[in-house]
């Protein structure tokens, strides 16, 4: 058993740290949160409805950004993007693809993920989450990982500006977090 | 829904584009199975052309499942399974478009060279039209059975060698109608019937294997 007797509540512009030493349950909280764990005790609710019954209708709201980084060794980051977007129900045109590539500084041109660094592929698929400012819940697990200061504050940035328009985030770390926005809460898994 | 059918569809066919070799073992299983009976058996034409039907079909199964084991592991293992798991749509449609872009690489070669195949067992070539459409009704059924066990067998150890042993038993039905009714129409008899009950598996198939991949995707990523 990693936790038990965890309960609260996440509200419209609330950002939430989920801390914790390394195998204290962050990844599997979040990835209970997401729906891709079910939860041994208790149950997710997102707007008063069980997560369970809403199932893709819930998907649609939330963007999930694992520990993998989920993106095609083969693919250049543009078509990983797009694909990304595309299963997740989110319309990207090409240009706004190349543009959310570009503010995450990845090289232009069609270069396979494969002979990226480990931080551009970090890159490429958080670059994600610029188009998906629609999305009102914003789940990432280690969003810091592998990126270098300058990507890191962006991805902060990023996460602020979603919880300025209204939209909810929560993210682990095992790090100091370079968010500028107030943490509403934390979680510390022990 | 359609826009990510189509889009699983594209991803899965350049995947295979970008990494033609995936391809190749495959479609160059099919072909050395099936030529290496010859070289057990014996060179009796008459004895080749009867075991023909069954042994093609036999390696289109062996050749199947190799590639099978692939069709999740990768998606899993680079996390991209899991963005499919909370896709915008169904899980079932998403995966029957995972079989799809898997048959059209793996099972479809497979129709195309069959007649090459048969010409070294001396078939009669009015025959191949038979063993063509046969091996085309029946190869994306073995998709769609193999993908439930592929589903059903990802992360485990050993996963490989399970996989054959769940999906090869279900395999044997289509093995019998295919390669039946290529030997009804050796003796000179309709493969209508045999035919007729290939495509009524593909349909059943069609209609229910993507939601039980779904539930076993589910189960086993859990």
């Amino acid at each position: 058993m990693l936790f038990r007797g965890l309960s609260f509540t996440l509200s419209d512009g609330e950002l939430l740290r989920v801390a914790g030493a390394n195998g204290s349950g962050k990844t599997t909280l979040l990835k209970i949160l997401c729906g891709l764990l079910a939860p041994e005790a208790g149950e997710v609710r997102w707007r008063g409805q069980p997560i369970k019954a809403l199932r893709e209708e819930y998907a649609r709201q939330l963007v999930y950004l694992g520990h993998a980084p989920a993106v095609k060794d083969d693919l250049t980051a543009a078509e990983n993007l797009s694909i990304a977007c595309t299963l997740a129900g989110v319309a990207a045109a090409p240009q706004s693809v190349r543009d959310a590539l570009e503010a995450y500084g990845l090289p232009r041109g069609d270069v396979p993920v494969r002979r990226l660094s480990q931080g551009q592929r970090r890159r490429a698929a958080l670059a994600r989450l610029l188009l998906s400012e629609a999305a009102p819940l914003w789940l990432l697990d280690e969003p810091f990982t592998a990126l270098d200061a300058g990507a890191a504050s962006f991805t902060g940035e990023l996460i602020a500006r979603q919880v300025a328009r209204g939209g909810a985030a929560v993210f682990t770390t095992h790090q100091d977090a370079p968010i500028s926005a107030a943490v509403a809460r934390v979680i510390e898994l022990a | 829904m359609i826009a990510a059918i189509r889009c699983v569809l594209r991803r899965d066919l350049l995947l295979a584009l970008r990494r033609p070799s995936d391809v190749a073992t495959a479609l160059l299983f099919f072909i050395i199975v099936a030529s290496l009976f010859p070289l057990g058996v014996g060179a009796e034409p008459n004895q080749l052309r009867a075991i023909a039907p069954g042994v093609i079909w036999v390696s289109a199964l062996l050749s199947s499942m190799l590639s099978l084991a692939r069709l999740f592991a990768v998606d899993h293992a680079d996390g991209t399974l899991e963005q499919m798991l909370l896709g915008a749509a169904p899980l079932g449609a998403v995966a029957a478009a995972k079989v799809f872009a898997h048959w059209l690489v793996a099972g479809l070669p497979l129709v195309a060279i069959a007649p090459v195949i048969a010409l070294q067992y001396d078939m009669p070539v009015p025959l191949y039209g038979t063993l063509a459409l046969s091996l085309l009704l029946g190869t994306p059924v073995l998709s769609f059975i193999g993908a439930i066990g592929a589903a059903l067998t990802l992360g485990l150890r050993g996963g490989g060698v399970l996989l054959a042993l769940l999906v090869l038993p279900l395999y044997v039905p289509v093995l019998i109608f295919g390669a039946g009714s290529v030997d009804m129409a050796a003796a000179g008899l309709s493969a209508l019937g045999q035919l007729q009950l290939l495509a009524a598996l593909l349909v059943v198939s069609a209609a229910f294997a993507p939601w039980a991949i779904a539930a076993a995707l589910r189960i086993s990523t859990e």
